[in-house]
């Protein structure tokens, strides 16, 4: 097809073979390696600050006002601006905090979405871990962000604190499974864990759109659930300002605080990018059934563009929810799960299974 | 300023003064005055509040006042139901040890007001549940009473 | 353990069961609205008991109106709730006219209360903004403001201060009202009228809002009027308590107004009593602003105002409730005793009574409708 011209294999083949020629095959991997490392770290980064700097303008646009418009044009340069300064803010450790845990915590919130993000696929052949459990790496490993999160809220030695890790823990504990759950529907439509081959399977149509209802079920209850898992609002419990002054990381300055500030930003890209991968064809291009012509223009735009065009769509929803809804409260939000979320999941399962059974999806 | 009063402050004061023949009435610009004293009072705020023609079941204001020769707290009363206000006032014996019933189980947003006056005129609300200052620190005077001294804060002109 | 001794004096500790903990909330906390203490024992996320600690700005007005003469007391009312400046200012001007039995011109009256139900509309605007954002709904908070500057530009033109307006004085208002007044007041109601559903749209009918609110934190009648809880908070319990409909003053007696009264007492009916309470307060300015009669903006007052000796009590609706202004004269300059019966006094401490039992976020939401001003409060 027209938009394998934009694979990225043939350029990463050649860089194997480049270093493979010149040292060997052991050096090579380690050299592999730390090339993936820094770009991914450098992605974070970058793309992190840039989510901040969107956020800003998105919630702006609500509320009718601009938004960051002083440093840079547009305001561009205001969240590197924000970033410089919390690297150079002292770092102040409370007297009576514990100090290990203390600081462990924001490592571990960060290493969760540096994980993650590996099994990504950002274009064709730009994904670096290709599991045949990749679905289920995902779900692994994103609940141990969690433990960082309670981590911070034990080791601040701050009630506020305490209650915003406890109402943290409570929360993701429960949204996991509906994540898990929802992810599962599409495995069965799929057949297949591995991430590389879903977004393969879905070359001739979304799954949202080949799984027709119990996909359109899933792919809403995925959103919902992984709002809740990035503890984005209106399930923003567990640093809920109005109550508990920031949470879990109230007492965290500096750095320190740009680690969970960053995690969460990337967390909620790691759940945009998982439903646009799961659910709404990855990095492929939108096609209308028999409508040639348009598909051969869609396939013109590169797999990276629609793939970031899509993820931002799905970010933009989250952020809309954010800025639109008044906060749950921690009892209402574990009714949704267990009550209403969890039930529609496992009907929702076994539709699938059945509409997959009869052969009843595209 | 007219009131729709069920009872019209001569009423009240006929009505009061037949039951508390010992307490002093007086008119005041717009209010009917009762005085009475710390041995009554207890008593009267409960007619006050529990007597069907009268039914004084708003408090709606409890200041403490520094006269010269005493203190006196003075309760401004309203009737929801029937219209009607009055202002109940209760003397301190002397200004050294002003003692006084609380009133804050008859009306319990009396609780926080008494708590005020003691903190400001410093006077004791006796079966009071809480009586700690309310605004001002341990160490402090009694600042709304007129002897009170500040040579930092109140430049006299 | 030395770190408890301040709190033992508090709540003892001995009173502290194993499971409870205390909670400071406050004095710097992003939901008291200003420098309000509460110490709030905890069980988990159940609040068994609320003790607000209040001071923090308390600033001797009742003190310093000793030292005052009368026409220099409104203006430190202004300090006390300055979301309802006004009201305050008028209260003291209200009270002094009535000692001294001077009639003020009915231009006055209107103004008066145009200005007042202007300001009203302010507090709740800034009360909505604010409290949405106590429910997580960050969004309020622009919206509210950004209509609440029409009103201070409104304040600004015609007495030179957005906030602290010190424009009622004893005897009438400091200065005439701006010409551009009445058709900006005429364009304001227009537009509020059109952003008011919009506030309702964004929250009011909001599912998520409702669950929060429906039920939380129940005021009974009975406790309304035992704890004083007064204006639109007591008003939702079903406690007819509007002074503006009761005891009429200034311009009210010419308007036709409903004085709403709730019945659940519930968070959501004191939400529904202020929003309720915008719109008549933008029919009020509709039926005076086209009325304003002409002739002085002040009455004839005397340089240096006497009281004569006497008792002499003011009750005002202000935007929180309530206000009474006690003056006790002996016949001098000065007062020898000013009272001010602010309306979050009283409301602050039902806080206690209704809270035990909800969560955290609950607790939130009740001080968040309940609508407190600190300095109101401590003053």
């Amino acid at each position: 097809m027209a938009f394998e011209k934009y694979d990225f294999t043939p350029i990463s083949q050649s860089i194997h073979q480049f270093l493979l020629e010149k040292m060997s095959p052991m050096v090579t991997t380690i050299i592999e390696w730390t090339i993936i490392g820094v770009l991914y770290l450098l992605f974070v980064a970058v793309f992190g600050l840039f989510l901040v700097y969107a956020e800003r303008k998105v919630c702006a646009a609500f509320q009718q006002r601009l938004g960051p418009m002083r440093v840079g044009p547009w305001g561009l340069l205001q969240t590197i601006a924000d970033f410089v300064k919390l690297l150079m803010k002292e770092l102040i450790q409370p007297k009576s905090v514990d100090s290990f845990l203390y600081n462990l915590a924001p490592f571990v919130v960060i290493i969760v979405p540096f994980l993650t993000i590996s099994i990504i696929p950002f274009a064709p052949g730009l994904q670096s871990l290709d599991f045949d459990i990749g679905v289920f790496f995902v779900t692994a490993v994103s609940s141990v962000g969690v433990i960082g999160v309670l981590l911070a809220g034990w080791a601040s030695n701050n009630k506020y604190s305490l209650i915003g890790g406890m109402r943290s823990g409570a929360q993701i504990v429960s949204y996991e499974l509906s994540v898990g759950m929802s992810l599962i529907t599409m495995v069965i439509l799929a057949g297949t864990m591995q991430i590389s081959e879903i977004v393969n399977m879905q070359r001739d149509g979304w799954f949202i759109f080949k799984g027709h209802i119990p996909a359109i079920i899933a792919f809403f209850v995925f959103v919902v659930a992984g709002t809740a898992e990035t503890n984005r609002g209106p399930f923003d419990l567990a640093e809920a300002e109005s109550e508990l002054t920031a949470g879990f990381h109230t007492e965290y300055s500096g750095i320190k605080f740009a680690f969970f500030f960053l995690a969460e930003y990337i967390n909620l890209f790691i759940v945009s990018a998982m439903a646009v991968t799961v659910f709404l064809g990855g990095w492929m291009p939108f096609h209308i059934g028999s409508w040639d012509g348009f598909n051969a223009i869609m396939d013109f735009i590169p797999g990276l563009i629609w793939f970031f065009l899509k993820v931002f769509g799905v970010i933009f929803l989250i952020m809309w929810f954010k800025w639109t809804f008044p906060r749950l409260r921690i009892d209402q939000i574990l009714t949704l799960e267990w009550k209403y979320l969890l039930p529609i999941n496992l009907f929702n399962i076994l539709l699938m299974a059945l509409v997959v059974l009869m052969g009843w999806h595209w | 300023m007219s009131i729709s009063t069920y009872m019209t402050n001569e009423e009240l004061t006929t009505f009061l003064s037949v039951k508390f023949p010992e307490a002093e009435f007086r008119q005041g610009s717009q209010y009917l005055e009762m005085i009475v004293t710390n041995s009554t009072l207890h008593m009267v705020a409960t007619f006050l509040k529990e007597t069907r023609e009268l039914a004084f079941d708003y408090l709606m204001c409890l200041s403490g006042v520094d006269f010269p020769e005493f203190l006196t707290v003075v309760y401004h009363l309203e009737s929801t139901s029937n219209k009607h206000c009055m202002v109940l006032k209760a003397k301190t014996e002397n200004r050294e040890k002003p003692v006084l019933d609380t009133v804050c189980d008859i009306w319990p947003t009396a609780e926080f007001h008494e708590r005020e006056v003691f903190d400001l005129l410093g006077v004791k609300f006796n079966y009071h549940p809480d009586l700690r200052r309310l605004f001002l620190g341990d160490e402090w005077g009694f600042p709304l009473r007129k002897d009170y001294v500040d040579d930092v804060h109140i430049v006299e002109r | 353990m030395t770190e408890l001794t301040e709190l033992e004096k508090v709540i003892p500790t001995d009173t502290i069961k194993t499971d409870e903990y205390l909670v400071n909330m406050g004095p710097q906390h992003p939901s008291t609205h200003g420098v309000l203490r509460l110490l709030v024992k905890l069980e988990g996320e159940i609040v068994h008991n609320v003790q607000p600690d209040i001071g923090y700005i308390h600033s001797g007005i009742e003190k310093m109106s000793e030292a005052l003469s009368y026409t220099q007391i409104p203006h430190l009312t202004d300090r006390m709730d300055y979301l309802s400046a006004h009201m305050n200012n008028e209260a003291v001007a209200l009270c002094v006219e009535n000692a001294l039995q001077v009639e003020v011109p009915e231009r006055v009256k209107y103004i008066r209360t145009i200005m007042s139900e202007l300001q009203r509309l302010a507090s709740h605007q800034l009360w909505w903004c604010a409290s949405g954002m106590d429910l997580g709904a960050l969004t309020t908070f622009f919206y509210g403001l950004r209509d609440r500057e029409d009103i201070l530009d409104i304040f600004e033109e015609t007495c030179g201060a957005r906030l602290t307006l010190n424009y009622s004085l004893p005897g009438g208002v400091m200065f005439d009202i701006h010409p551009n007044f009445q058709r900006k007041v005429k364009d304001f109601i227009k537009k509020f009228r059109k952003k008011l559903p919009e506030y309702d749209k964004l929250i009011t009918g909001n599912v998520i809002f409702t669950e929060r609110t429906k039920g939380v934190g129940i005021l009974t009648k009975e406790d309304a009027i035992a704890f004083g809880v007064t204006g639109p908070t007591g008003r939702a319990s079903g406690f007819s308590c509007d002074v503006r409909k009761h005891i009429p003053y200034s311009a009210y007696p010419y308007v036709k107004f409903e004085e709403k009264l709730g019945t659940e007492g519930d968070c959501y009916t004191r939400w529904v009593m202020r929003m309720d309470e915008m719109w008549e307060s933008l029919s009020i300015i509709e039926q005076l602003i086209d009325n304003i009669p002409e002739g002085d903006y002040t009455a004839k007052m005397k340089g240096v105002i006497k009281l004569p000796e006497g008792e002499f009590y003011q009750r005002v609706e202000t935007a929180r409730g309530e206000l009474g202004v006690y003056i006790i004269s002996d016949g001098k300059k000065n007062p020898y005793r000013v009272k001010f019966r602010s309306p979050g006094f009283s409301n602050l401490f039902a806080i206690n009574h209704i809270a035990k039992g909800w969560k955290i976020a609950d607790l939130v939401a009740i001080m968040a409708t309940f609508d407190l001003v600190i300095p109101d409060i401590d003053r």
